[in-house]
């Protein structure tokens, strides 16, 4: 068995890479899978944060590359689950410290031991992005329902396309239900629609992720929330399995209330 | 703001999203599908007689493919032959 490289690209920033990045892999941690985490952000590291793990860092991917230490030693382990890692990225390096050779030879030294190796892309479409899809078998595109994250995935996918990295899927993330159901929101099919690419997730706007990122806690962690149910799924169909999308209408409010009044529901 | 122009806003960001992304698509500005428009209009005219005003050149998307669409009405008078 060999590893599947999944790599987390966006073109805008913002539009939530680093967390989807540390709640995927966490959930493909749960459900027992070896993961390796890399973050390909170099000079603004995050996913070191998000996950938690930032007091653990000692080395960090310039040093594997420039040969001051070993992979192992700039694996880090996660505080919960000992078959997840994190690469972290270095902070205060220049950017082209690493090439996509170097991307392509680390994963592939990770590949016999790992099921799946996670790639945090940096926003942009330059040379820490080109880095970051080197590698990758799978590239996932995360997009919120706004016009100018659909612009810059749809940017994305178009050199993704020319760069013949196979099809991507797509993540839409943030998504309001209430704001779709008043048109005020573009809804995942507008979205899907729009940009012409295979879904493999729709992640309900929820608090608790930046709940969860203070902590260092990914949300997934947490039974109940929508989002982390959401993330969830999809670490189900990264591993093939055949998951139903889920319901995201409204659940509270008063259109439901309304449509309640109305008999309709 | 009233209600019916605020319960349009998703419908607008689609519409401004299709017409953005056909010109990213094809690197190709307004500007430039016009002077084609042109072009083609002066290419056409020279073998068969056009409405030049009836002439539209779009591009449209189908998925992720891209075709330039051209809808060419001919001049009434080029049916003289036909009667």
């Amino acid at each position: 068995m060999t590893a599947q490289v999944i790599t987390v690209t966006s073109g805008k920033g913002g539009v939530g890479k680093t967390t989807a990045v540390a709640n995927l892999a966490t959930a493909l941690a749960m459900d027992g899978k070896r993961v390796v985490c890399i973050d390909g952000d170099i000079g603004l590291r995050n996913l070191d944060v998000v996950m938690g793990l930032e007091n653990r860092i000692v080395y960090d991917i310039v040093d594997v590359i420039e040969g001051r230490c070993k992979l192992k030693q700039a694996m880090i382990r996660d505080k919960h689950y000992p078959e997840m890692y994190l690469i972290p990225a270095a902070q205060t390096r220049d950017k082209n410290a690493v090439s996509p050779s170097d991307m392509v030879r680390i994963c592939n030294d990770l590949r016999p031991d790992s099921d799946f190796i996670v790639i945090d892309s940096p926003a942009g479409i330059e040379r820490g992005f080109r880095n970051a899809i080197a590698a990758a078998d799978h590239v996932l595109v995360v997009t919120n329902p706004e016009v100018s994250a659909v612009r810059d995935a749809d940017r994305v996918v178009g050199i993704l396309e020319a760069e013949e990295k196979g099809n991507p899927s797509l993540i839409i993330n943030r998504l309001n239900p209430t704001l779709v159901k008043n048109n005020d929101m573009l809804s995942a099919e507008d979205v899907l629609d729009l940009l012409g690419i295979r879904l493999i997730g729709i992640v309900p706007e929820d608090e608790n992720v930046i709940i969860g990122s203070n902590r260092g806690t990914p949300i997934v962690t947490d039974g109940k929330s929508r989002a982390g149910q959401a993330f969830r799924n999809i670490a189900k169909r990264l591993q093939g399995v055949d998951v139903p999308f889920m319901d995201l209408t409204p659940q509270s409010g008063l259109w439901n209330a309304i449509q309640k009044l109305a008999g309709r529901k | 703001m009233g209600f019916f122009s605020r319960k349009r806003s998703a419908t607008s960001a689609k519409e401004r999203l299709q017409l953005v992304l056909v010109h990213d698509r094809t690197d190709l500005t307004p500007g430039q599908l016009e002077s084609l428009k042109d072009d083609l209009i002066k290419a056409i005219s020279k073998y068969i007689e056009i409405d030049p005003e009836a002439v539209r050149i779009d591009l449209e998307k189908e998925g992720r493919e891209q075709r330039l669409v051209a809808d060419i009405p001919l001049k009434s008078s080029s049916r003289h032959r036909a009667g």
